[in-house]
Order: structure tokens, then C-alpha cells, then sequence
């Protein structure tokens, strides 16, 4: 029996012809008047985006002193290098719980068809349409000592008295991932809608089962959906904010709440700019090594 | 139904319930007599809406929020719609440059952004001004407009536009006659989409408020993290019937964009 897999498919109906999300059509523009129309942009990104993050960058290596001690003291001092290594984790925890989550939603959505996939859709959508402070609100009543959850776990005789839910990990965890967890189906399936229905029928014709039909074709060919929404909600983890500071314990701090920390309670400008710049360069770093995939047709779960 | 597809499906539909349940719970809660949130709700009044709108500071951040969000809906359209629409009509390396950037307020987390602006707000005496925050807002909800914007051109056949100019139209005439009735409802929606990214803009409003002007974000976040009290969940039933009234006006508008669109010049063949 030929081996099954993704690289004997044909490759024009797997990749078609990438179609650039930005393509000029029509009677060209005079420069004069490309630049007439950009400089509002470009001067309200200078002024407002790239000069304050760059000004904040140089004040991490001037301040107290010339120099790079600042970031010395990040890696140095074990309690901040915990908290990197801490907010690294928390936002891979939460990639891959996300990914749990929506990868068997991606699936059923590339199967399903008129009102289920409406319904389906209208649910993974509906997030977006609520606060994430309201959401967050509601994590911590879920979570809460004599909370729903709680009282769920004792009702099935899981524990026996309430545990304590509210400000820890698993808090934080479990509530970001319900927030991000939108930004993983929709790039995946977006990759699982572009796969040609006759690459399925084409494995159960030379012998494949459904298991060995999804490891050997599906799967890898929703791999660059899968690999830009795991990347999507991991790089949104790494600065993510209110969740940590709302339901996280204060003893288990993020970069983001040491930020915070660092900027309103000791006002220590150098060493929060410093911060910024660890927490800037990795995910600058990270979006430029997955650039391939980063791309936003994709994100939004369009077809190619 | 075999057994795999049985599987899926419970999981998938245990996994909306997931999603659904933490958004829907906090509804009723609004209608609780308790001084603190808790599910199910104890009792039924309306106190905690008449409490929201009977406060002078939430009604402050209300109105401060909702100036906010129509100048920054506003600002981001039209810049937003210019850029796109020089992009769309061959910017060429300039174009490149801009794509480049756009992603930056999506890529940098909003913390970062948030503490390089209050640093340069402070300096420049915009920290806590209306004008800051418009400003800040407007950036982050930029990429969203040139997205939006940016579709429905490229959907518009160039030949109108051509067709226009030709007859004697001016540039801007063409655009301001032919081709912007025609985006006209993705541009009303990228000014959606500008007004609830500021509306609901908690990080960046985190930083940069001060004691006395705060925003609804902020007001909500400090209450969440001090009291919890009920009224949270009556402003987020508030917000839902803003929200559902915003989705039952785009689909509206999504309808009137198919009945507008014309065909393409080659597809009339």
C-alpha cells in the first residue's frame, strides 16, 4: 500500500496561488497624492506608536545610569528572572489549552453546514462582542470560594470543602483561555476549509482509516493554521494584562503586573522601560521568525 | 452518527457551553439585591441600574468614555480610509512601509504601548486630556480600519472609478460619487469597530487615567478589584443591548452593501 501523506498531494489545490491581501487595481495614484493621503498615518504612528516606544527603549539603557544594568537586573535577580520564566509558561499553558479547546471546534466546523455551522460560529464570535473586564468579572464569581464551581465540585463529591480557586494560576489560565481561545479556531479553520474534500476520499480509497486519514492529511495540512493561531494566542499571553491582574495571586506575578508594579507603586521608570524592552524584543522576535505565518487573511479565517 | 462523530460533537458542544456560560451567569446578577456578586442572584430589583445612572462619577466616566470613542470612531475612519485607499491605488514602496507598521498596534502588547505613552503624555502635557486618549485609541484601532476599509475597495471595479475620471470627474470626485457610496457600509462599520475598541479599551485607559478622569473601563476595573458589586454585571446588560443593537444594525447595513454592490465589468459579460 503507498504511503498516505500530505507531500504526495498535489500541490496547486493544496497551496493555490497566495493572493496578497493588499493588491493595487485601478488608475494609479500621483505620488504626491499617495503621500498627501499616508501622512496622516505615518505621522500619527510616528508620533503616537514608534517615537514613545523608542524613547522608553532608551531610557531603559541611559537611566540610573548609561549602560545595560537594568536588563542585568532582570536576568540576575531570581525573583525577576522567575517572573519571565513564569509569564513564559502561563502563555504556553494557555496555547495549548486553547488549542485543546479549539481544534475539535475547528473540525466540526469544517463539517458542519447551514445553521449548525451559523450557531457554532455565532458562539466562537460572541466573545468579541462582550467586555473582557465584564468576562473577567464573571471568572472571578465562578471561581469564588462559595462559587459555582465550588459548589459543583463539591456536589459530585470531587472535595470536600470549598479550595481555593480565585487568585491563583489555574485562575488565570482558565480565564485567558477563554478569552483567547477565539483568535485559535479561527485561523484553523480557515486551513481546514481551504483542504479539497477529495484528499479525504482519496485516503479512504488507498486504505486509510479515519485516525491514520486525519494524523496523515488533515492534520498537516492545518498545520500553518494551527501554527499561526497557537502563535496569535501566545504572543497576546505573553503581555496580557487585566486577567493577571484581576483573578492572578499577587505573589505570582506576570511581566505585565511586574510592569504595572514597578510603574505605580516604586515609580521606577529605568527598570519598568526595561521591562517593556524584554517584553517587546521577544515578541518582536517571535512575530518576525513566524512572519511566514503571521498573516492576517489567515488570522481572520479567510479562504486563500 | 457513528461513535468519532458523536465524541466530537459532545466535545464541541461542552466546549461552547465553556464559552457561553461565564458571559451569560453575569446577566442576571444585575438584578441582584446582595451588595456583592452571586450566583444565582438573591431576589430581583433594578436598584443597581438606578445606582450606575445616579452616580455622578459613573456617569463622568460614561460620558468621558463615549466622547472618547465617537472622536477616536471618527479620526480612525478617515485616516484609516485615506490610507487605504492611496494603498489600494499603488503605493508601491511607501504601501510596503505601511503594512509594515500597521501590524505594530497588534503585535505590541498594549502594556508596553500603554507605558511608553503615559511617559511621553506626561511629558508633553497630554497625560489625562481627552486629546491623549483619542490619540492612543486611534492608533490601536488603525489596523482594524485599513482592514475593513481596504476589503471593499478591492472589491470595487476600478473601471467605475476610471469610467468617472474619464466623464471629466476630478479624482476626488470619483471617489467622494462613485466609489465611496459604494464602501460606504464597511466604512460606517470600520467606525463601529473604531468606536467599541475605544469604548471598551480597558489596559491602555488603565495607565494613562488619572484620579479625577477616569474611564468606564477603568471605573469597572477598579470596582471589580475592590467591591464586585452587581453593578458590573447591570452595566455589561447594558452593553449587550447596545451590542445586539450594533449587530442587528450591521446586519442591516450588510444587506444594503449587497443590494449596492455592482457587478464587476468582466462578470456583466
Amino acid at each position: 500500500m503507498q504511503k498516505i501523506s500530505a507531500s504526495s498531494a498535489p500541490d496547486l489545490a493544496v497551496h493555490p496561488q497566495p493572493v496578497r491581501f493588499f493588491e493595487a487595481s485601478g488608475r494609479k495614484l500621483s505620488q504626491a497624492a499617495i503621500v498627501f493621503l499616508m501622512l496622516p498615518f505615518f505621522a500619527l504612528i510616528f508620533v503616537a506608536f514608534l517615537y514613545p516606544l523608542l524613547s522608553l527603549l532608551l531610557i531603559s539603557v541611559q537611566e540610573p545610569e548609561p549602560g545595560i544594568t537594568n536588563y542585568v537586573r532582570i536576568f540576575e535577580n531570581p525573583i525577576y528572572a522567575t517572573v519571565l520564566l513564569r509569564t513564559l509558561r502561563l502563555a504556553l499553558l494557555v496555547s495549548i489549552l486553547s488549542l485543546m479547546l479549539a481544534l475539535p471546534v475547528a473540525l466540526l466546523m469544517a463539517r458542519s453546514r447551514g445553521p449548525k455551522l451559523a450557531f457554532i460560529t455565532a458562539c466562537i464570535l460572541l466573545p468579541f462582542w462582550s467586555s473582557v473586564l465584564v468576562r473577567t468579572a464573571a471568572w472571578s464569581v465562578l471561581l469564588q470560594r462559595n462559587g459555582l464551581i465550588n459548589q459543583g465540585l463539591q456536589a459530585v463529591g470531587i472535595i470536600d470543602a470549598p479550595v481555593k480557586l480565585l487568585y491563583t494560576q489555574g485562575a488565570v489560565i482558565v480565564a485567558m483561555s477563554h478569552v483567547l481561545m477565539p483568535f485559535m479556531v479561527l485561523p484553523i479553520y480557515g486551513a481546514l476549509r481551504n483542504i479539497p474534500v477529495e484528499l479525504g476520499r482519496a485516503a479512504a480509497i488507498c486504505g486509510a482509516g479515519p485516525n491514520r486519514s486525519f494524523w496523515e492529511v488533515t492534520l498537516p495540512l492545518a498545520m500553518p493554521g494551527i501554527v499561526a493561531g497557537f502563535i496569535l494566542v501566545f504572543l497576546s499571553s505573553l503581555g496580557y494584562f487585566i486577567t493577571p491582574a484581576l483573578l492572578g495571586s499577587p505573589q505570582e506575578m506576570t511581566i505585565s503586573t511586574l510592569i504595572s508594579q514597578q510603574l505605580r507603586e516604586f515609580l521606577d521608570w529605568p527598570f519598568a522601560a526595561a521591562l517593556v524592552g524584554v517584553l517587546s524584543l521577544l515578541v518582536t522576535a517571535i512575530t518576525l521568525a513566524f512572519s511566514r505565518v503571521f498573516r492576517f487573511d489567515r488570522m481572520m479565517g479567510a479562504h486563500e | 452518527m457513528n461513535g468519532r462523530t458523536l465524541i466530537l460533537n459532545a466535545y464541541v458542544y461542552a466546549v461552547l457551553v465553556f464559552i457561553l456560560v461565564p458571559i451569560l451567569i453575569i446577566l442576571p446578577m444585575a438584578f441582584s439585591e446582595t451588595e456583592y456578586l452571586v450566583f444565582p442572584p438573591k431576589g430581583f430589583t433594578f436598584d443597581w441600574f438606578g445606582r450606575f445612572f445616579s452616580d455622578r462619577l459613573w456617569m463622568q466616566a460614561l460620558q468621558f468614555s463615549f466622547q472618547i470613542a465617537v472622536a477616536t470612531a471618527i479620526a480612525s475612519t478617515v485616516i484609516g480610509t485615506m490610507a487605504s485607499y492611496a494603498l489600494v491605488r499603488g503605493a508601491g514602496a511607501l504601501g510596503s512601509l505601511f503594512q509594515a507598521l500597521l501590524i505594530g498596534p497588534i503585535v505590541v502588547p498594549h502594556v508596553a504601548l500603554a507605558v511608553a505613552l503615559y511617559l511621553f503624555f506626561e511629558r508633553v502635557g497630554l497625560s489625562g486630556t481627552l486629546a491623549g486618549y483619542i490619540i492612543a485609541h486611534t492608533v490601536l484601532a488603525l489596523p482594524f480600519v485599513v482592514f475593513t476599509v481596504s476589503a471593499a475597495l478591492l472589491s470595487v471595479d476600478p473601471a467605475l472609478e476610471d469610467a468617472a475620471m474619464s466623464c471629466g470627474a476630478t479624482r476626488f470626485q470619483a471617489f467622494r460619487l462613485v466609489t465611496l457610496p459604494l464602501i460606504l457600509p464597511n466604512v460606517v462599520s470600520a467606525a463601529l469597530f473604531g468606536f467599541i475598541i475605544s469604548f471598551d479599551e480597558p489596559v491602555v485607559t488603565f495607565f494613562l487615567a488619572g484620579i479625577r478622569d477616569k474611564t468606564l473601563p477603568r471605573m469597572m476595573f477598579d470596582d471589580i478589584e475592590q467591591n464586585l458589586t452587581p453593578i458590573i454585571p447591570a452595566i455589561a446588560v447594558l452593553l449587550t443591548g447596545i451590542s445586539v443593537l450594533i449587530l442587528i444594525g450591521a446586519a442591516a447595513l450588510r444587506k444594503a452593501a449587497e443590494n449596492r454592490t455592482m457587478p464587476r465589468f468582466d462578470e456583466m459579460k
